[in-house]
Formats: structure tokens, sequence, C-alpha cells
């Protein structure tokens, strides 16, 4: 099979209220992902947008980014969803062989959206959606299960948050770098029990924008350098339903990764991967789904968390940038986490770099507590 | 090089304007269960699932998520695509690329849309910019009569010509067991018909309807084995126009031309109107029935009026158009696309019932949306 790689990665600043419209802030990360990648505009032949009509408030809001992301007279496509399902579905194209450089863009105006309103509007119409149950308030069901089932605690929730947190502090891109201790994290105000402020993830506005290539244009159009490769991908959704899943039991996260893991020839995902970027919307996600992720056992996330596994000089650095708690546009967290691991692999990360940087995994969340998830292995 | 891909079956609701006997989610699974039956297969076999709706017409959001048990995705990759009037078309592609990338065999592809739970016109408002063109540009109708006005003014088409297209896919929805509206009409009829925006009458325009498709992609080695004659996809090709309304070209369809002259190209298509033995396109509104017919290719710009007097594009015609109808008379927004590549793959396969054109080799569809959005596939009983 043909290989993809990532050659150029571009993204706004993470921002509150930004004042550009999110079409200007895709012009923007697109932009500057063609530059990264030292190509003109005119090599790309295809772009995938995320886009939500939702989260955008607009019918067919990928219209709006089209001439922004450089698609006029282009073949033009658009997935509802993370960031990481488009990039899958940009890779898709390439290997089809109809096209060899892809412009996957994503945009997100938190800023500008109703939360509440909008991830209400993912729950059944008739039953749940009258309950007012949203994102945090399901996550906040989620957490508690989890808690429930394993004898989990808030504080080692809360030591997910510290840890991220305090990541952010060496990333210059980050909305909320902060030293901050268990302490903070248990007295910040209750958002919905047991989840508080300091475990939930910011309302964030950010574009990103990544460049892919087939093989046989990436090595003619970049540097040794800039290339890295997609190595592996699996994507799974469970049942729609709260009630219809054991909420701490990840079972399609494990199929998605194991298809992951087998696509780029992976045996044991701990000695493997060098680092990971995890979908942290929630503290208490991280530690759930690097079980799911198979890095360690069910339940077990919390430990190895404790002893600092996943810390930023740990073994498997998890989150190193910040993570989604630090800034989290959420259409484009996906990406932004992507862009990040090919920095990371270029070695180019700045003061968050991580060191020996070989094998890198990514991973993405649609639907509420992780109906379905999007696991990517990308390597030099 | 990616693999090639093939058509193995199609499933597809009975449309009406109200389905009140079924939810969404049990319209997805009609259509799901269908194609499943016309390819003889069970869900066990398929092995990813794309679907496609516009989420505010009914008002849900994560749509791929929602519909998980219509679906029959639970524990299989799924994901969502969407494009406003094309998505039928765009998840057609994106099933398409599924298979043809190699990383799927089997992949099932749905659109839906169940109109009379929404607020279509308001919806859809929404798609222009907000400060600058919601207003003259809200809903759908204003801008197909205005195209039409120019290209009448332009090329000397008259309403009747119009007419004569929504006379010709009306009266073959009647051959068609699943169409929406199904009532003969003639000529007269639609020139008599409410008035809706000069030149666009009622029995011009499309209707809304409750419906769903499902369309089930194969590679060469699994289509061969699990289909006596599968429709197999020869290109799929989309191109795209301004953000803007007001910056786009109004008498011809530059997206239209882009697209079919790209895809004609990788199809090895050079006499369209000779090549293609059956075509459905999606033409929500007779106007673009007759303005369209220009960018496709059949002829000349200003070309089209003649050919549909000839009855060029009519059952017994050199290129029948839309023998299942068409979109006039049956649109269920996020499926009406996709219905295009069914029925145009279901004519390849012999297995159109009534409205079957004799010995299909090559069939072309199109779906049409957004800023005058084009996605367009071509289909063939042998082999690309």
């Amino acid at each position: 099979m043909e290989k993809v790689a990532i050659i150029g990665v571009g993204f706004t600043k993470y921002d509150r209220n930004s004042p550009l419209t999110f079409a200007e802030m895709v012009f923007e990360a697109t932009s500057k992902a063609i530059a990264d990648a030292g190509i003109s505009k005119d090599d790309v032949d295809n772009v995938v947008s995320a886009s939500s009509d939702f989260w955008d408030g607009r019918t067919i809001s990928s219209m709006a980014i089209s001439d922004a992301s450089n698609a006029f007279g282009k073949d033009i496509t658009t997935v509802e969803g993370d960031g990481t399902f488009a990039a899958l579905y940009g890779m898709m194209r390439i290997l089809s062989g109809s096209f060899g450089v892809t412009v996957v863009c994503a945009h997100h105006k938190g800023t500008e959206s109703s939360m509440n309103g909008i991830t209400n509007c993912a729950f059944d119409p008739l039953v749940e959606r009258r309950l007012g149950i949203d994102a945090v308030s399901s996550a906040a069901l989620q957490a508690r299960r989890y808690m429930n089932k394993y004898g989990l605690s808030e504080e080692q929730f809360a030591l997910v948050s510290v840890k991220n947190h305090g990541n952010a502090m060496r990333n210059p891109l980050s909305l909320l770098p902060m030293e901050i201790t268990v302490d903070d994290v248990m007295n910040s105000r209750k958002i919905a029990d047991p989840l508080k402020l300091l475990d939930c993830s910011p309302v964030t506005d950010g574009a990103c924008t990544l460049v892919l290539a087939a093989e046989r244009f990436a090595k003619k159009m970049t540097t040794n350098k800039k290339r890295v490769w997609l190595k592996g991908v699996g994507h799974c959704a469970d049942a729609f339903r709260l009630g219809d899943r054991d909420l701490a039991d990840t079972r399609a996260l494990k199929r998605a990764a194991k298809r992951a893991y087998a696509m780029a020839g992976i045996d044991d995902p701990r000695k493997e991967i060098d680092f990971a970027e995890v979908y942290d919307a929630f503290s208490y996600m991280e530690p759930l789904w690097l079980e799911g992720l198979g890095i360690c056992d069910d339940g077990k996330g919390c430990e190895y968390l404790e002893r600092g596994y996943f810390d930023y000089g740990g073994k498997l650095p998890v989150n190193a940038s910040g993570g989604r708690l630090s800034a989290n546009p959420v259409q484009s967290a996906g990406l932004y986490a992507m862009a990040e691991a090919t920095l990371q692999l270029r070695g180019k990360a700045g003061k968050h770099q991580v060191r020996n940087a070989e094998t890198a995994l990514v991973h993405g969340i649609n639907g509420m507590c992780g109906q379905s998830h999007c696991v990517w292995i990308l390597g030099k | 090089m990616g693999k090639r891909v093939g058509i193995i079956g199609v499933g597809q609701t009975h449309h009406a304007a109200k389905r009140l006997d079924v939810s969404g989610v049990e319209l997805i699974a009609e259509a799901v269960t269908r194609a499943l039956d016309d390819a003889q297969l069970t869900m066990g076999d398929i092995d990813a699932i794309v679907i496609g709706n516009m989420d505010h017409f009914e008002n849900i959001n994560y749509v791929d998520m929602w519909a998980t048990d219509g679906l029959g995705s639970c524990m299989k990759p799924v994901f969502k695509v969407t494009t406003g009037g094309t998505t039928g078309t765009t998840v057609g592609a994106c099933g398409y690329y599924h298979v043809a990338s190699g990383l799927f065999d089997v992949v099932l592809a749905v659109g839906w849309e169940k109109n009379s739970e929404s607020d279509t016109q308001a919806a859809i408002a929404t798609c222009a910019n907000p400060t600058l063109e919601r207003d003259p540009f809200a809903g759908a109708i204003g801008p197909l009569a205005t195209e039409y006005s120019m290209y009448m003014k332009a090329y000397g088409a008259t309403e009747s010509d119009s007419a004569m297209v929504a006379a010709r896919d009306r009266n073959n929805a009647l051959n068609n067991p699943y169409a929406h509206s199904r009532q003969a009409v003639t000529v007269e009829d639609v020139l008599n018909s409410p008035m809706l925006s000069y030149p666009v009458k009622f029995l011009d325009m499309c209707p809304r309807s409750d419906g769903s498709c499902a369309v089930i992609f194969a590679t060469e080695e699994k289509a061969k084995k699990l289909c006596p004659k599968p429709a197999w996809v020869h290109c799929s090709v989309v191109r795209h126009d301004y953000t803007h309304f007001g910056d786009l070209e109004w008498k011809f369809m530059p997206t239209l031309e882009r697209a079919s002259a790209a895809a004609y190209k990788l199809a090895g298509i050079t006499n369209p109107l000779k090549e293609f033995d059956v075509a459905e396109l999606y033409i929500p509104c007779s106007t673009c029935g007759v303005k369209w017919m220009d960018s496709l290719w059949f002829c000349e710009h200003g070309g089209a009026p003649k050919l549909i007097r000839k009855g060029t594009f009519d059952m017994d015609g050199q290129l029948p158009i839309n023998p299942s109808g068409g979109v006039i008379s049956t649109n269920p927004i996020g499926a009406t696309a996709l219905i295009r590549v069914g029925e145009a793959a279901w004519q390849i396969m012999g297995k159109a019932g009534a409205r079957q054109v004799p010995n299909v080799k090559k069939a072309l569809c199109t779906g049409f949306g957004g800023c005058s959005w084009t996605d367009l596939m071509i289909l063939g009983a042998d082999l690309p």
C-alpha cells in the first residue's frame, strides 16, 4: 500500500473571543500549513474540511470556508466530527489513487457557540434531550461510573489537571498554562458532580490545517525533516444511548486501537509508543482512554498517573502540549493534536519537546462520552 | 494505486411528504435493510459505514452517532460527511473512497432526511452569509428563479421549455413505486400551476420528502463474488464555486462544466450525449433541467431548449434523463443525490423495473447544492 505523509501543519493561536471570523481563522491556518510544507497552493488538488453546522450556527457551514481553505475549483468535501476523522478521510482519498496532495482543515469558534444547547441536540430528541443533558453532565455520569467501577477518587482525576496544565507552561500556544495543585482542582467551582471547573476543558477558538501527501509527492516536495508518516489508523463506534453502554467500558476504543496498531505493525504499545496526545476534554478521560488504548490494564490508569508514568519526563509522556484541558477547540482539537505530534516527531516542539520521539499516538473522539474513537499512529 | 470499486446493492424507502409510520432512525433502517437484501448480505458483512444529512433540518447533532440503531453501526467504524444539497453524492463518494483506499472491503453509504419534522426553508436560509446575503438569497427558489431568468433572456429559452422538463420527470415517476409525487401532468398543467418566484411555478419545483437511501460499495474481488452484475464506479469528481452568491456566474454552471469535463476525461468520454445510456441528474427545479444541460456538454451554450423540444431526454429519446422521476418527484434532501447514484446503479444492474432503460452500459449521476457545488459520478457495466 502506498504511504501518506503529513508534510505541512498550520494553526492559529488558541484564543478566546477571537476577533477573526471562522473563515479568516481557516485562511490563516491553511496559509501557514501550505507555507510550512514549502509548496504552492496550486500543488493542492483537494480539500477535506471538518465543519459542523451546529457549532457554526449555519447550514452547509463548510461553504463559508471553501475560499479560505483554498478549495476554489478543486475537489472538496466535508466531514462532520473531530479533525482526526477528517484526516482519515484525507488519507483515504490519497490512498484511492485519485489525489496527490490534500488539505485537511478544521475550525472551531467555541466562544460564538452555546455548548449546552449544541451538545444537548446530540441526545435523543424524545427522551434524553428533555432532561437537559449535555456534554458536561453526561461526562459527569461517565466519571462517576468509572469511579464506582474501579474505586477511584476525584483527587486522582485532579492529578491529570495538575499535570496537563503544568505541561502547558512549556507550550506558548496554550490557553491555560497553570501551576496548580490537587487542592486547587478540588476547591474549584463544582460544574456537574463529580466534575469541577478545573476538571473541564475551556471554551476555545482555533483553526488547524494539515497538508497530506502521497509518498511519491511527499518525497519530491519536502525534506526528510518535514515528513511525518501516517502509519496506522482505526476508528470504531459504540451504542448511542448512554444506558446501552457501560460508560467505563472502552470496548469501541479497544477495537479502534487494535486496528491502528495492526496497521502500524505495533505489537506492544507500551514499549513502542514514545508519546501520546489523548482526548482529555475532562480530566477523568485521560486515564480511562489510556486503558482503552492498551497502555495500561483496565482500572489501572490512575495508578500509572500517580507513579508519574504519563508525566512530561515520564516513561510515556501524555499530553505534553497541555492537552485539551489547556485548550479545546472541539472540532479542530484532533487536528491540533496531530499537528502537535508532527512537530514533536520533527523535533521542533520547542520547550515541550519530548526526547527521542519516534512514534506517536493521537486520539480523537466523536459523540458523547466517547461513543466513537479515532486512533492514529504517526511516525518518523 | 487504489482499488476498483463496484456498487453491489441499493435500497431506498418509499418516499412521502410525511412518513408518520416511522421515526428517523426507522426510516434509515428501512433503506439499510433493503440495501442488504438487494445485495443478499447481512450487517456482519459490512466493514464500515458513512452517513450524511443536513443537521439543522431535523435538529439532530452528530447524526452518525444518533443513527446507530438504524445503521447497524454499533461496534463498527462509522463517520459522517455532509455538504448540503450534494450530501447524498458526497456520502456516495465517501463510500467509494473508503473502498478504493484499500482500507475497507464492503462499505455502506446512507443518506436520509425527515423533512416533515423540519422547517427546511428556515434552516437553509442560514447557509447564506448572515450580514450580506441572507435576506436576498434566503431559501432555494429565489436563486434558481434568478438564474433561469438570465438564461431565458440570453438564449431565448421559454417557460414552456422548463415545463416540458417538469412534465417529463413527473410522468417518469409514474413508473417508480418509491417516488413521493406520482401524478400525470401535462405541460399546460405546469404552466398553469401557481407562480412561486418568476419564472418558477409550483409544478416546476421539487417537494420536500421523508426518505432514505443506502448504497453498498465493494472491492473488485468482493463485488465479483457477491454480485452477478455490479455497477462499477468509473470516477467521482467534485467542483465547487465561490463562497458568496454574488460572486457566482449565473448564465451557465461553471462547477458543472468543470466537474463534468474532469470526469469525462477520467472516464474517457468524448461525446457524452452519445456515450451515456442514461442519466440520473440532480434537477431540483425544471429550469435547471434546461440550463444545466449546456454545462454537461450535451450541446453548446443555449442549445438545450432545442434538444428538449426534440425529446432527446425522454424515456424513448437518445439519452433518457431521470427515469426515476428525479428530484422534482422525490426530495429527501440528504438522500436525494444518493438516490441518483442508486438509481443509476440499478439501471446498470438491470434492476430498475418499469423504469428500466434497455441495455445500459454507462450512466451519469450528479448532485447539486451549497454554493452551486457539483458532485458527479460515472458508473459503468464494464470495469473502469
